[in-house]
Formats: structure tokens, C-alpha cells, sequence
């Protein structure tokens, strides 16, 4: 019985194979965008995981100074104090003008030793040479390429238990590399410490204990909007993928009423039918999975470059290049897709479930019960948006702004309908003929039909509407921030100190204004600290981005009596103008102003260079800013050339660096464009499976209509006439929504990821561009019904109107 | 243990113990450090500091101890340098490695512990005068006269100690003159011992701190290469007797034959230096000790100075389970004399 | 004539001269006057009222309506002859559920450009129709939604009315009901009636009658 059943069942597939595909695309399509970006998240977060793990930092707690480094002498007496402390010293070393981030470890004591013992050991050559000169590098392969390129005096081990990146090596070596003898970036508090000892903050009172697992979740914490925005796009894809799937899944089940009422008939139990119908569904779920899960691999190691791009840009945080495939990646993908079919096809299962033997098909009682179903959907929209404000007002951080934004997005889909079928109405009204009349009231009537595509419509349109606001007005203020920042007319780059010292010379004998670029690493509060000395020149009091200034700011600079801070590590620390801030214990300036500094994830402070030098008199002197006469910069660049040895690439004019930062920022954003794009194809797809799915509802309402004198092609014509229509209204709506989205993400979202405020711009062209997007694809959505209809046989409309139906 | 596999690896030249090259690396080739020379003078305080262009080093106290109860305590404090390379160096750049291990031995516990630092910048070193051998807060100081009065500390998960020492005898020059031949090749190191410690101070077990009193004795030694190619280990004994007279003896065990050698000294403090085989010692029981046996039940003889005598591990379980590990613990001697010591075993796997 | 069909034959795929739907049937309607059609079911009386009303093509013979040969026609002017000259009353009644009474009503004459809002008003007062025009369909029962059907088709004043089973969805009470208004209607619009059913009692209360059988009139 099972099996007649069963073949029954499925043989409606047969007859309908485009159905099948659609609902398997749309499935494919829902979980293949949801694993792509879950697969691209996992990766990274695993490679931070990763990262954190393997420079050991998961370990242990750090003891890291207020500011400035620690001296070796510190570290002696807390060792002697009876703590077991390991040192590291991080810095950058070049060579042949690349820069490494190096982790000086000692390699008798840090934790993360095993690894490099056990890579070591695989190279099978006599480790002991790392403790010694020259001495050894250890690095993930990507890095140990780079740097072997880079130079030969010292062999490096390759291992792949290390983030990509990053240079290991013993203290010894790199003490040497960045000449610091007497200094260390931070000590790790290791585990198995004696009781009894005398606690450290008594013991060196200028050192903060930072937890473990929080200098772990550094990178985390700060690319958590990334992935938080990545995951919405997701659940977005997804969802508008199961709107597909929800209205096919309702199709094929309504075309079945007929001959489950028979199998009834002929004595199959209902509950053997649903059974069968949702095994039917389960395994169009895993193999529609499956498919999915291979798409959005694809997709995801397609987009994972330009994820990497995004991460190392904007944050600093170093992916790894190869997607791995993670088995509970695989399980969540096909559970998603199982569920997510489920969820769809629920509604349609209840129904049949509660379908009466005998009775004729319910007649489609739309009118009132749709209007009141509509102003139910309004009510809990109101209410999402509602509480979405209320969220955004009573908390502050990330989440918060997500949880306003998914309730405002929500939200607004529920409340979607109810405007559409109100314009309608309103339109109805004013409408004089009675084809145009017919029209408004049959579009109306189709809304309900139709409603969950145009919410994954809206959405769709918003987010593109949104984010592109978001991030065109970042790039406008990031072009008006690069000319400002970027005032000199050149930039050099000398190969040493001296060169820099010659050069300096030689271009002010030229009459040029040289403005030197110098700056020193300390950290503050355990992160790394950029301090800038920047001489007294007018570039800087014309031109640079002040945010917030103390009065006679940049005089106070010059006076060495006061700094710069800039925005992110304003926000972080929770800096202003006026306070003052210590960058070492016996070096403490007041705040003068505050500068935005955007595509930078780390703390930066500008002060005067004779403030600086007078404390670092070390530090290189190897970049300079040139101001000249725009017309004799081809000139002096190739004099440059002549008189010193200078590599082409390190003398770059203004336009040139202003286009390489431009094409970083672009970079960063072509995920978000890709997603952007793949999310209205997708809501575009969406439209075409409701409107295929509506066709056989269609024709007893355009029957009538027919008869009175309406040819098929002018029906076509309304067809198209409809979608249009309900395609216009979504986009107006989607404009006001994007907007608010756009403000949520500038000055919300990224206050809290960033740490910059981004001034929000308005680019009315781009909006009617996407708007015209959403009416071609709502237009090539309705076009194949339309295609169909205005082909149909006259037969198919006269079937309405036979008698025996 | 994360030091001991790195150890392993990057001090290919030291912590590699059982390697056909001999115990702690001790039987590999001099390269470029300096070898102790037949009839170089031992001079003080300054042989009591750190010799960085030898290879190894160390500063070894062992004393036998008892609480008012009478019951017996061993304790352990030795220091070791080994040198990546010869000489000394700023900072970082030191190619000096310390290693320390402590450990308090009762008849039903044995607690150890270890430290490792580099040297050069500060957090572990010997100096010469005023006598001074730290790593972090473990430390061996001098509180009078070179070593005449010192104070020692260490502390680990479970014990810490505080001694103070006072030397009632004089030093003890091994071989010729503080030069100690190790193999029948010749292979040498420096080497002598202070045996007249007495010894006060305070035990911190798990079960409380203990009073304790007795004696010690520390042992000094120095070379680049000091076991020949065929040795894998010692077995080495210090033993003081109730009649006032020392004996240190010990067995290198070799593939062509083991090499014996000690020191007799006398009540008041001389040392005579003992004929190769004239002490021997072979081994009555063993005990399982971490999976391994090792002797822990002795006969040992001196037949020029009628010593036959047994030797007792107070606890067999000494196991010091450091980046090297060996056996190293308290005994008891009875036989043809009586008294106490402290053995150690080394190379047994 | 309003009507006037010749030897028509009309066959569906798969069907031979000898099984077609309809083989060479002839009739004439004049204005003013009216045609009950009956036969068996499958004997082809919705076909022939469908081509009748210039909604399906046939394959031979010749349909005139008002003096239009239909065969001749694109779908473009059958569409317009339609809208201005003919209207149906269905089984189904098949009204418009997204529009209100009013606008059903309304509908085919405002299409046609014939509304005239005065007889709009007549055939509402005489359907009974009064309290119910901002109704939507779905709230009216059968025989109400079968008057509205009625009052849309009369209001363009079409030259030929089509009816097929007007009154299967009703009652018998109900049913002669609205046949008689119906047929008073019909006469005051000066509209021929083509009306196809099986009832001998409807039959009867029109001026002509036609059998059909086996595609052929008897």
C-alpha cells in the first residue's frame, strides 16, 4: 500500500519538473548562501582561534605595561621575586624594505615552544642553532615564503601550527633584529605558579594583568561585526531562499489535493500520506542540501580572498588562504535545509493534515480575511520596530545595534502588506477606468499570494539601499579624509637613516619643505600604540582632520606640552580633549585634539617630533613628506632619482598613493557588494516562483475578465503591469527603510566596531539605479508567466467557466 | 613538560639522556671550550663562581636531615650552568643556560621541582665573592666568609626550605688537587667538595613546617668532557660516618669496563684521593622506580680503609623526574661503619 | 440576425471529423428573441455557446455576430466585439472576488464604454441588489452572486446575452426566480438570449429550442 502510495505521491514530479527544480533551486540557493557565509566565518573565527592558540597568548595571563615597554631589570626582579614569567618582544623588522611582524619568545620558557620543538623536530635539522647567532625563524609556509625571498642569513623552520604573518623567533634574535636589548613588550604569567609569592600589583604596580582568553578575543572582538554582518546576510539569503521554497512546497501540495483525497478514498490512512509527503520533503532537503552546501563551498572559497582582504585591511587580523571542510559545518548545513524545509512546508502539511475527506477545496475567501491577517502582521511588525528602539535606547554596543536593526528589518516586512494593500486601495480609488480599477483590486487581491516575496524583496532592496549608502558615504569621507591627510604633493621612503639625513638636506637646499615622517611603537594598556612626532609646519594646521580641538591646538602640539589622539583610541579609552594621557610613566600630555583616522584598527597619537626625539632619539628617519608646487613634482622626483639611490617604488606622488589606498578600500567592500548583489537575485528568484506558483490560481480570476473582452495579450500586459506595481511600491518603501539602516549602520554599527563615526551621504542616483534593478527583475519575474498567458489556448480559460468543475 | 621536550630538542647538547654519547651530554667533544688541565690551581673565592668557557657546571648540596621526632630527611639544592657556547655575553645574547633542581626526600615522600633561565640578563647566575648563586627566588648565599656560613632557599608546589649552613671543616680538593680523572682515557673535570656542613633550618611539607638539624655537603664541579665515549652513567656516593670520616665514591659505568674513583677524608678534614678500583660498590637490590629498576640496596667497600659496608635508599622512590631525571636520595650505611649519605644514579632507563 | 452560425464543426486535438465536437451545426437568433439550447452532457452545447461568444476558434463554417463574421477576426477584434457586443452569464456566475458589487456591476459595460448609469440603477432595484453594492462577492450567497452576474451582463446591453446552466448552482425555488427576471430583463434590454441547459422547465420558458446530439442539432 505504502509503496502505490508513494508512486502516486511522487509521480506528480514527473508532470511537474520545473516545480521540482524550483523548489530544489531554492533550497540549494537558501543553504548554499547560509553555508557560504557560515563556512567563511568559521574559517575565520577558527583562524583567530588559531592564531591566539598558537602565539600562546590563550595560555596564559599577560603582564603588560600602562605604556612604553618593560626593562630587563623588571623582569629580573619579578623572576626573582619567585614569579614564572616568560618574556616575548614584538616589533616589525624589514628586509629588503618588506615588513614582518616578529614575536621574540624565550624559547627555554614559552608556552608555545612544544609546537616549534615539534616543527623542529620534522626539519630534522640541529635545532640548537635558534639560540644561537645568527639564529633561526619560525614561520607558517605563506610567511616562510615571503621571508625567504626577503633574506638567507638566518634558516627558517616552516610550520604550519603558526598563524600566517607573523615571525617567531628567540629573544636573542630578536632583541638583535629590533635592537631593544634592554626592553620587552609584555611577560606571560605562566600556569603552576608557587603560592605564597607576593602579588604582582604590589610588585610592579605600573603593570597590568590582562586575562588570557580577553587578549584572545582581541581579533574576535574586533571583527565580531564583520561576521555579525556577514551572518545577517545569511539568514537573509536564507530566508528569502525558503520564501521560494514555502511557496513551491504550498504549490505541489495544493496540486495534489486530488489525488490525496482519492488515495483516501481508496483507504490510505492520512497519517501514512503526511508521513509520506514529509519523507518526500526530507530527502529533497538533503539532497537540495547537499547541492547547497557544494555551491556555497564554492561561493565561500571564491569569496574567502576578498574576505581575507576585508580582515587584513580593516582589522589587522590575518585569515588563512585554504577553506577547510569542517564536518559540523556539513551536519549544520543539512540540518539548516532540513529544517528550513520543514518550517516552509508546515503550513501546507497542516492543512492537508486537517483537510476534510469530501469537502470541495476551500473557495478562496480572501478579501476580509486577508485584510485582517494584514493588520495582524502590521501589529507585531509595529511591535518589533517598537522594541527595536527600545533595545537601541536602553543598551549601547554591537548587539545591541543588530538586535534594532533586525527588529527594524523585521518589523518592517510585517508591516509590508498592509502598506501595500492600503497604496492599493488608495489607488483604486483614484482610478477612473475600469481596466486600471480591475487592475489595483486584482493586485490586491494577489498580495497575499505574493506578500512573502515582496518582504524578501524589500529586505533585499533595503540592505543593498543600506549598505551601499553605508559604504559609498564612508568612501566619500574617506576620499575627503585622504586629501586632507595626504597634503604633502610626495612621499620617499630613504633606504637608511643617513640617506634620510642626506635627502632631508638636499631637498631643502631645493627650497622644499620637508616634512619628516617619524614615529615609535609602545603599547598602552597591552595594544600596541602608534606615537607619531610630527614638525611645526602650516600642512598640518591647514589640513589635518580635526574632529575636536582644544584652542591654539597645534601650538601646544609644537610646545612638546600636549598630542593627538585619534578617534578609534579616543572612543576606546574614552579620551577628550583635556585630559591628559601618559604614554610612560614619567611622560604625561593633555589631549588637544582628537583626528579621524580612518582604515586603522590600532591606537595612534601624534606629538611634536622634538618632543619625541628628545626621548627616542633613535628612531628611523627614513620618510618624508614633500610640499611643492604641484607642476615641478615630475621634476624633483626624477632629480630624486639622479642624485640618490632610491628605488622607483619608494618615491610615490600624492595621486599615486591616494589611488593604492582607494583600491584597498574597494578591496575590503566587494564581499559585501557580492553578497548585496546575490541577495536581490535571489529575492528576484523569489518573485518568479510566487508568481509561477499563483498561475494556477490565476486563471479562474482572469477567465471573466477574458470573456468580457480583455485579450490575452492585454492580460499579459497587466501581468507584467501587476509585478511592476507591487515591485514600485516595495522599493519606495524599501528607500525610507534602507536609510534608516544606513544611519543605524554609520553611526551605530560602526562607532562600535571601528571606532570611528562615519557622517552620513546621500546618493539619490545609486537608489534610482537599484530601484530601476528591482523593476527589471520584477518585470523579467512576471514575464515568463506573462510569456505563458499570452500564448495560452483559449481552451485552458474555458475550462474556468465548464460546468462540471 | 613543556621545558623538558624543548630542551630536548634546541639543547641537543646537553638534556639528551640516554644517547650513546653518555649521560647529560657529558661525553661529547670539547669544541672550543675549555678542558680542565692536569695541575691548574684551584684558587678561592674566585673557583667558587661560574666558569662560562667550560661547558658544565654545578653547585650541588645534599644534606642528611633530622626533626625533633627522629625522624630522617634528605634535601636536595643543586644549580647547573651549560653553556650553548663558550663565554658570556650581554642580555639576551648569553649563550649561559641555568637549571635548578630542589627536592625534600622523606622515607614516604619525595618533592622536587626544577627551574630553567637563561643567562646574561639577570634572573639566574653565580658570583664569586660575595658568594651568590641565585635562579629567581631560589638562592645559595653566602652570609659570612666565602662559604663558610650560608643560607640556601627554594620552593615548589608542594615545599619550600629555608637552611642556613656553617662549614665546621675544609674544603676537600678531589684527585690531583681539585683535578678528577673520570675515565681510564683521562677524560677530567675540576672538581671538590665542602662535606663539613652543619645544617639548620626549616622544612615547609603539606603536612606543616618542620624543624630540622644535620649535615651537608656540597659538591663542585666543572668540565667540558668529563665521561669518555663508552660511559652512560654513575652511580656516586656521600657518605659520612659516625666516626667522623667522609667517603666519596664512584662507579662510572662503562661499555669496556666501569671506572671507580673517590676520595677518602679523614675526621679532620683530609682528603685523600683513592686509586682507580680501589672503591668498588655493586648493587644488592633493585627497586621499580618509575617503571625503571634501579639499585636502590648497595654493597659498597674500601678495602684499604676496611669499609664494607651496606647502603640503604631512605626512600626508593627518590625519582627526580626533572628535564634529565635520575635517582638522587638519603641512604643509610651499616655494616663495617655507620652512618648517612646521599646517593645518585644516573642513566638508568 | 444578432446570431446567426453555419454549418460549424469544432474539434478538439486527438479528435476526428467523426468524433468532433461539433459536426456542421446551423442556427439563427434574432434580435430581441431567444434560444434554449439543450442536449446531454458532451454533446458540445458549451462549445457551441463558447464560439457563439467569440471566445474559442472554430474550425469551419461561419459565425456572425451583429454582422461580424467571426472567422475573419483577429484576437485583437474578437476581444472588442466582446467587450461592446456580447456578454455571459456562467454556471459559476465567475464574478470578480476583488471587486465589490458595484464595480462587477459595472465592470463589462464601463469595459465596453456603455455604462449608462441610469440603467445600471434599473437593473440593481430590480435584482434586488440595493443594500448589497459595496459588498465583495464572497459575502453574497449563490443566487445573490447569480443576480449580480446577471445585472453585469445586462448592464453593457449587449447585443446577444450567452447563458450556460444560469441557474445549475441553485435551488429550484431560486432557480425559476431568477430565470424569470432574467428573461423580463433580457426582453426589456431588447438583447437576443443564447441560453444552454438541460432543464426542460427553462427550456420551455424561452421562444426557440435546439437538441443537440452528438455534435449535431436535431
Amino acid at each position: 500500500m505504502i509503496r502505490s502510495a508513494l508512486s502516486a505521491i511522487l509521480s506528480h514530479w514527473r508532470r511537474h519538473p520545473l516545480q521540482l527544480a524550483t523548489l530544489m533551486a531554492g533550497l540549494a540557493l537558501a543553504t548554499g548562501l547560509w553555508s557560504a557565509v557560515q563556512a567563511i566565518n568559521g574559517e575565520a573565527r577558527a583562524s583567530y582561534a588559531r592564531a591566539a592558540e598558537q602565539l600562546g597568548t590563550t595560555a596564559a595571563d599577560r603582564l603588560a605595561p600602562e605604556g612604553g615597554t618593560i626593562t630587563l631589570q623588571q623582569y629580573a626582579s619579578l623572576r626573582r621575586s619567585g614569579w614564572q614569567l616568560t618574556p616575548v618582544l614584538e616589533g616589525t623588522v624589514r628586509f629588503k624594505r618588506q615588513s614582518f611582524d616578529i614575536m621574540g619568545i624565550d624559547l627555554l620558557s614559552h608556552p608555545l615552544v612544544p609546537a616549534l620543538a615539534e616543527a623542529a623536530e620534522q626539519d630534522s635539522v640541529p635545532a640548537l642553532d635558534a639560540l644561537l647567532p645568527p639564529g633561526r625563524f619560525f614561520a607558517h609556509p605563506e610567511t616562510a615564503r615571503m621571508l625567504a625571498a626577503a633574506q638567507s642569513e638566518h634558516p627558517i623552520t616552516e610550520t604550519d601550527r603558526l598563524p600566517p604573518g607573523v615571525l617567531i623567533a628567540d629573544i636573542s634574535l630578536a632583541s638583535r633584529l629590533l635592537r631593544q636589548p634592554d626592553s620587552l613588550s609584555y611577560l606571560l604569567i605562566l600556569p603552576d605558579q608557587v603560592s605564597g609569592l607576593t602579588p604582582l600589583q604590589h610588585l610592579a604596580p605600573g603593570l597590568i594583568r590582562i586575562p588570557a582568553r580577553s587578549a584572545a578575543a582581541d581579533t574576535a572582538r574586533l571583527t565580531d561585526s564583520f561576521h555579525l554582518n556577514l551572518t545577517a546576510f545569511g539568514l537573509l539569503s536564507f530566508a528569502v531562499g525558503l520564501f521560494i521554497v514555502q511557496g513551491t512546497i504550498s504549490l505541489s501540495l495544493e496540486q495534489r489535493r486530488g489525488m490525496i483525497r482519492t488515495l483516501r478514498g481508496l483507504g490510505v490512512p492520512m497519517r501514512v500520506l503526511v508521513v509520506l509527503l514529509a519523507a518526500e520533503l526530507a530527502v529533497v532537503a538533503l539532497i537540495s542540501g547537499t547541492a547547497g552546501l557544494a555551491g556555497g563551498y564554492l561561493v565561500a572559497a571564491a569569496l574567502l580572498p576578498d574576505v581575507q582582504a576585508t580582515l587584513a585591511g580593516l582589522y589587522g587580523a590575518a585569515v588563512d588562504g585554504s577553506l577547510g571542510l569542517r564536518l559540523e559545518w556539513v551536519l549544520s548545513g543539512l540540518a539548516m535545509a532540513c529544517s528550513g524545509t520543514f518550517l516552509a512546508g508546515a503550513q501546507a502539511l497542516y492543512d492537508l493534515w486537517r483537510m476534510p475527506l469530501l469537502a470541495a477545496p476551500a473557495p478562496q475567501a480572501r478579501g476580509q480575511q486577508a485584510i485582517r491577517s494584514h493588520k495582524a502582521a502590521a501589529c507585531a511588525g509595529a511591535l518589533c520596530i517598537l522594541a527595536g528602539i527600545a533595545i537601541i535606547a536602553l543598551f549601547q554596543g554591537l548587539l545591541a545595534g543588530f538586535v534594532f536593526l533586525s527588529g527594524l528589518m523585521l518589523g518592517a516586512a510585517l508591516v509590508l502588506p498592509l502598506l501595500i494593500a492600503t497604496g492599493l486601495r488608495i489607488g483604486a480609488r483614484l482610478s477612473t477606468r475600469p481596466f486600471t480599477e480591475w487592475l489595483w483590486a486584482d493586485t490586491r487581491a494577489q498580495l497575499p499570494g505574493m506578500s512573502l516575496a515582496l518582504m524578501a524583496l524589500l529586505l533585499a532592496l533595503a540592505t543593498n539601499i543600506g549598505v551601499g549608502t553605508m559604504v559609498s558615504s564612508f568612501r566619500l569621507t574617506f576620499i575627503g579624509w585622504l586629501d586632507q591627510r595626504l597634503a604633502a604633493e610626495v612621499y620617499v621612503t630613504a633606504v637608511s637613516d643617513q640617506q634620510g639625513t642626506r635627502l632631508t638636506q638636499w631637498l631643502e637646499d631645493q627650497g622644499i619643505t620637508v616634512l619628516p615622517i617619524r614615529r615609535s611603537e609602545i603599547r598602552y594598556k597591552g595594544a600596541p600604540l602608534r606615537v607619531y612626532g610630527v614638525a611645526d609646519d602650516e600642512t598640518y594646521r591647514l589640513n589635518w582632520p580635526l574632529l575636536e580641538a582644544l584652542p591654539g591646538v597645534w601650538d601646544r602640539v609644537a610646545a612638546g606640552e600636549a598630542l593627538l589622539v585619534n578617534e578609534q583610541f579616543a572612543r576606546r579609552h574614552d579620551l577628550s580633549p583635556g585630559l591628559s594621557l601618559a604614554l610612560a610613566p614619567d611622560w604625561e600630555l593633555t589631549i588637544a585634539g582628537i583626528y579621524s583616522d580612518y582604515g586603522n584598527p590600532n591606537g595612534q597619537v601624534i606629538t611634536s617630533l622634538a618632543a619625541l626625539l628628545d626621548r627616542e632619539p633613535d628612531i628611523p628617519n627614513r620618510q618624508f613628506g614633500l610640499r611643492l608646487p604641484a607642476e615641478d613634482v615630475p621634476e624633483i622626483v626624477s632629480s630624486i632619482r639622479e642624485v640618490f639611490e632610491i628605488p622607483r617604488e619608494n618615491i610615490v606622488d600624492q595621486a599615486g598613493i591616494k589611488a593604492r589606498s582607494l583600491s584597498i578600500f574597494d578591496r575590503t567592500f566587494t564581499i559585501t557588494s557580492a553578497l548585496n548583489l546575490l541577495t536581490l537575485g535571489v529575492a528576484g528568484f523569489a518573485m518568479l516562483t510566487s508568481l509561477l506558483t499563483l498561475w494556477s490560481q490565476r486563471l479562474p480570476q482572469l477567465a471573466p475578465v477574458w470573456a468580457m473582452g480583455l485579450s490575452r495579450r492585454q492580460l499579459a500586459g497587466a501581468e507584467i503591469l501587476r509585478s511592476l506595481l507591487l515591485a514600485a511600491f516595495t522599493a519606495v518603501l524599501a528607500l525610507p527603510l534602507g536609510l534608516v539602516l544606513a544611519w543605524a549602520l554609520l553611526a551605530v554599527i560602526n562607532v562600535e566596531a571601528f571606532g570611528w563615526k562615519l557622517p552620513m551621504h546621500l546618493f539619490p542616483g545609486d537608489w534610482l539605479r537599484l530601484i530601476l534593478l528591482a523593476l527589471l527583475a520584477a518585470a523579467v519575474a512576471a514575464a515568463l508567466p506573462a510569456r505563458r498567458l499570452s500564448r495560452l489556448d483559449p481552451a485552458e480559460l474555458l475550462k474556468v467557466f465548464a460546468n462540471e468543475r | 613538560m613543556n621545558v623538558r621536550s624543548v630542551l630536548t630538542i634546541f639543547i641537543a647538547g646537553w638534556a639528551t639522556e640516554a644517547l650513546p654519547q653518555g649521560y647529560a651530554g657529558l661525553g661529547t667533544e670539547a669544541g672550543g671550550f675549555s678542558v680542565p688541565e692536569l695541575g691548574g690551581q684551584l684558587s678561592f673565592p674566585r673557583d667558587h663562581g661560574a666558569h662560562p668557557d667550560f661547558r658544565i657546571e654545578w653547585w650541588y648540596l645534599t644534606a642528611n636531615l633530622t626533626d625533633t621526632g627522629g625522624n630522617d630527611y634528605g634535601i636536595q639544592w643543586t644549580l647547573f650552568r651549560s653553556a650553548l657556547a663558550p663565554g658570556e655575553a650581554e642580555g639576551w645574547q648569553s649563550p649561559q643556560i641555568w637549571m635548578a633542581h630542589a627536592a625534600v626526600t622523606a622515607p614516604d615522600q619525595h618533592l622536587f621541582a626544577e627551574r630553567i633561565a637563561r643567562g646574561g640578563v639577570g634572573q639566574a647566575g653565580v658570583l664569586a665573592d660575595p658568594f651568590d648563586a641565585w635562579i629567581g627566588d631560589w638562592q645559595m648565599r653566602s652570609t659570612g666568609e666565602a662559604i663558610e656560613r650560608m643560607e640556601i632557599t627554594a620552593s615548589g608546589q608542594e615545599f619550600s626550605y629555608e637552611l642556613q649552613l656553617f662549614a665546621d671543616g675544609p674544603l676537600a680538593l678531589h684527585g690531583e688537587d681539585g683535578y678528577s680523572v673520570k675515565s681510564a682515557s683521562g677524560q677530567a673535570s675540576y672538581y671538590y667538595s665542602q662535606p663539613h656542613y652543619q645544617v639548620s633550618g626549616t622544612l615547609d611539607l603539606p603536612g606543616g613546617p618542620i624543624a630540622v638539624t644535620g649535615r651537608g655537603w656540597m659538591d663542585r664541579e666543572w668540565s667540558s668532557q668529563p665521561l669518555a665515549e663508552d660511559q652512560s652513567g654513575w652511580d656516586w656516593f656521600s657518605l659520612s660516618f659516625d666516626s667522623g670520616d667522609k667517603l666519596m665514591g664512584f662507579v662510572l659505568r662503562g661499555e669496556r669496563g666501569d671506572f671507580t674513583s673517590g676520595t677518602w677524608i679523614t675526621a679532620d678534614g683530609k682528603a685523600e684521593p683513592l686509586a682507580p678500583g680501589a672503591f668498588y660498590a655493586e648493587a644488592l637490590a633493585a627497586s621499580d622506580v618509575q617503571g625503571r629498576q634501579v639499585p636502590t640496596r648497595w654493597h659498597a667497600s674500601l678495602p684499604e680503609k676496611g669499609v664494607s659496608i651496606e647502603v640503604q635508599a631512605l626512600n626508593p622512590k627518590s625519582w627526580m623526574g626533572t628535564t634529565f631525571s635520575y635517582w638522587e636520595g638519603p641512604v643509610s650505611v651499616s655494616g663495617s661503619h655507620s652512618g648517612k649519605g646521599y646517593l645518585e644514579m644516573t642513566g638508568y632507563e | 440576425m444578432v446570431l446567426k452560425i453555419r454549418n460549424v464543426t469544432k474539434s478538439y486535438p486527438g479528435q476526428t471529423p467523426e468524433t468532433a465536437v461539433l459536426r456542421g451545426v446551423s442556427l439563427d437568433l434574432a434580435a430581441g428573441s431567444s434560444l434554449a439550447l439543450t442536449g446531454d452532457s458532451g454533446s458540445g452545447k458549451s462549445t457551441l455557446l463558447h464560439l457563439a461568444g467569440a471566445l474559442d476558434q472554430f474550425d469551419s463554417g461561419e459565425i456572425e455576430i451583429a454582422g461580424t463574421r467571426l472567422s475573419k477576426l483577429r484576437d485583437r477584434q474578437r476581444a472588442a466585439l466582446r467587450r461592446r457586443d456580447v456578454s455571459l452569464v456562467f454556471q459559476q456566475f465567475n464574478l470578480i472576488p476583488s471587486l465589490r458589487i458595484r464595480q462587477n456591476i459595472s465592470l463589462h459595460a464601463r469595459l465596453g464604454n456603455r455604462w449608462d448609469p441610469d440603467w445600471g440603477h434599473v437593473l440593481v432595484d430590480r435584482l434586488g441588489l440595493t443594500g448589497l453594492l459595496d459588498r465583495y462577492p464572497e459575502q453574497l450567497s449563490g443566487g445573490q452572486q447569480q443576480r449580480v452576474a446577471i445585472g453585469r451582463a445586462l448592464a453593457l446591453r449587449p447585443k446577444l446575452l450567452l447563458a450556460d446552466e444560469p441557474t445549475g448552482n441553485l435551488d429550484e425555488t431560486a432557480s425559476s426566480a431568477v430565470m424569470d427576471l432574467m428573461l423580463e430583463l433580457v426582453r426589456e434590454s431588447g438583447a437576443a438570449l443564447f441560453l444552454v441547459t438541460h432543464s426542460n422547465a427553462i427550456a420551455g420558458m424561452l421562444d426557440q429550442r435546439l437538441h443537440l446530439q452528438l455534435g449535431q442539432t436535431v
